[in-house]
């Protein structure tokens, strides 16, 4: 079905396609819309879930966790200061192996109180064991939320996945929207490591470091594992529903000498600062990464390299910026720029590519 | 691609204005983005929302700086913003009022007095006039959408007959 609908309203209907059997969600601001139109579908029959409102994030995620171990669908969604709110629970839940499906409408973190797009909150929960996707339009934000439960529930990967989408500039604004029907897209769920709710026994309980050590490491081989999953679900996905998408979404590569990466909306938005560049014979492309976790790898070549980072980790870098380069050893021109919901139009994107001094950071508006 | 600037009141109908006109332009078979803009405003202070049109899909999430329409849903913004910041030479202006303010003189602007319209239709919630379904109407004499594309986003959106009536009576009366 063809329609509009907004980046929240197509999580919604994603998470309403894909039938989990309980949904635990607190409001916070830019994220409410998702769970206002869940219960509004829980009230009107159109979900069948049980929908708990909980007192807090830290809740929310607690009660997906005591849902998903009895080996049903779960889902919920927060934002920024609710994310962190719900740390905790969000390392338990990978650590626990439940393949829970959150969407995080990413916004920045206060002091100054600010509720516009950034991406540090998702950022600070990278190293959870969550697999992690950002997207960039509405129809993404629907299609990746539909693909996240496949994913999450693979026995292969049995880990949480979140779906990042940009706070009000992806979450409000109204786009146009295929609604498909999953049918057997999504099996049906099968948690070998399901509590006996019948006989129930204790869990987490106090582990030696010999057992520890191989547990986290089962974590890390089945984060390797999602690869594979990622790809084949993304592969069938494409079969049946006709679009595609990859670890990355680029735009004008193949013969490019000068690459922009970047995540979420203003990877688009990068994409038409290419198509100036290109009609100023600058040979530019956009590569907008979309998994972060795991993260994918990039083939760069030997190309110049312009990093965007909506996101810091105070002391370090950008931390996009910083993971090419771990990953692969190159350097590159890394700009913070969109923090706290900065504008960043297509134009300035077109001057960092211009004005790229590689090997340096500049902050976007801020005089040195 | 065609954008939009449009200007109003919190609680004045301004974002569902914006969505009703991306669902317009997508019934014609056009792409359309609708994008508030959403600052720390609070019921009554001037907002502002984006609405951009075109044949391709649109990449675009940042700002609309030099729209080819401004849409003023209450004129008294007109003197706290300056509502033609940017308008392109050849740009348009649509005001909800009886007569061109002033202010508008100089530029190429059309008027219909939506609430009156509102009044007159009994289009009102909570003490209220509603705008944002008249205004579409206006506009699609201003050649942006079809009249059926009007009709359908409208009825898409809104059951209460109401709102299609005083589209469509913001249509007659504008006058081109």
């Amino acid at each position: 079905m063809l329609t509009i609908s907004t980046g929240n309203n197509a999580v919604a209907a994603a998470v309403r396609e894909a039938k989990p059997a309980v949904v635990a969600a607190y409001p916070i601001t830019p994220q409410t819309e998702i769970v206002e139109q869940i219960a509004n579908f829980v009230t009107n029959g159109s979900m069948k879930a049980s929908y708990i409102p909980v007192e807090s994030e830290h809740s929310a995620m607690a009660a997906c966790i005591g849902a998903s171990i009895t080996g049903v669908r779960t889902f919920t969604a927060t934002s920024s200061h609710g994310l962190l709110y719900m740390h905790e629970m969000v390392n338990w839940a990978a650590g626990a192996r439940l393949p829970i499906v959150m969407a995080n409408v990413n916004r920045a973190l206060g002091p100054g109180w600010n509720v516009w797009a950034e991406h540090t909150d998702s950022l600070q929960a990278r190293d959870t064991g969550w697999l992690q996707v950002y997207v960039a339009t509405v129809q993404e934000a629907y299609d990746a939320t539909l693909m996240a439960f496949r994913i999450a529930e693979d026995r292969r990967v049995y880990l949480p996945v979140m779906v990042n989408l940009d706070g009000f500039t992806l979450s409000h604004i109204t786009q146009q929207l295929e609604e498909v029907s999953a049918g057997d897209f999504i099996p049906p769920l099968v948690l070998d490591h399901k509590i006996d709710t019948d006989h129930p026994g204790g869990y987490g309980c106090m582990t030696s470091s010999v057992d520890y050590v191989g547990i986290r490491y089962d974590i890390e081989r089945s984060m390797r594992d999602s690869v594979e999953v990622i790809r084949e679900t993304e592969a069938e996905f494409a079969k049946r529903f006709g679009r595609s998408y990859s670890w990355t979404d680029n735009y004008r590569c193949d013969d490019a000498e000068v690459l922009i990466l970047s995540m979420g909306t203003l990877g688009k938005e990068a994409e038409v600062a290419i198509d100036i560049l290109r009609n100023a014979g600058i040979k530019a492309g956009s590569m907008r990464v979309r998994w972060i976790r795991p993260f994918p790898e990039l083939d760069l070549g030997n190309r110049e390299l312009v990093v965007i980072d909506r996101n810091y980790s105070f002391g370090f870098g950008g931390i996009l910026a910083g993971s090419i380069r771990a990953k692969t050893g190159k350097e590159c021109y890394n700009v913070i720029a969109g923090l706290g919901g900065q504008e960043v139009t297509y134009h300035d994107i077109a001057a960092f590519v211009r004005n790229r001094k590689i090997g340096t950071e500049e902050w976007f508006g801020v005089e040195a | 691609m065609y954008e939009i600037r449009l200007h109003s009141r919190g609680g004045q109908g301004g974002v569902t204005a914006a969505k009703l006109m991306a669902l317009a332009a997508f019934r014609d078979g056009k792409y359309a983005t609708a994008a508030p803009f959403y600052g720390a405003e609070r019921r009554g202070a001037p907002i502002v929302s984006f609405i951009r049109i075109d044949d391709q899909p649109i990449k675009i999430y940042s700002q609309i700086h030099q729209p080819d329409l401004v849409v003023v849903l209450d004129p008294s913004i007109i003197d706290l913003v300056n509502v033609f910041d940017g308008l392109k030479p050849d740009g348009k202006v649509f005001i909800n009022a009886p007569a061109v303010p002033k202010a508008a003189m100089g530029y190429r602007t059309y008027c219909v007095d939506l609430t009156e319209i509102a009044l007159r239709t009994n289009l009102v919630v909570a003490g209220s006039p509603i705008l944002n379904t008249p205004v579409i109407g206006a506009l699609a004499k201003m050649g942006l959408f079809s009249r059926e594309s009007v009709r359908s986003a409208i009825t898409e959106m809104f059951a209460d007959e109401r709102n299609l009536n005083a589209a469509m009576m913001a249509y007659e009366e504008l006058v081109v």
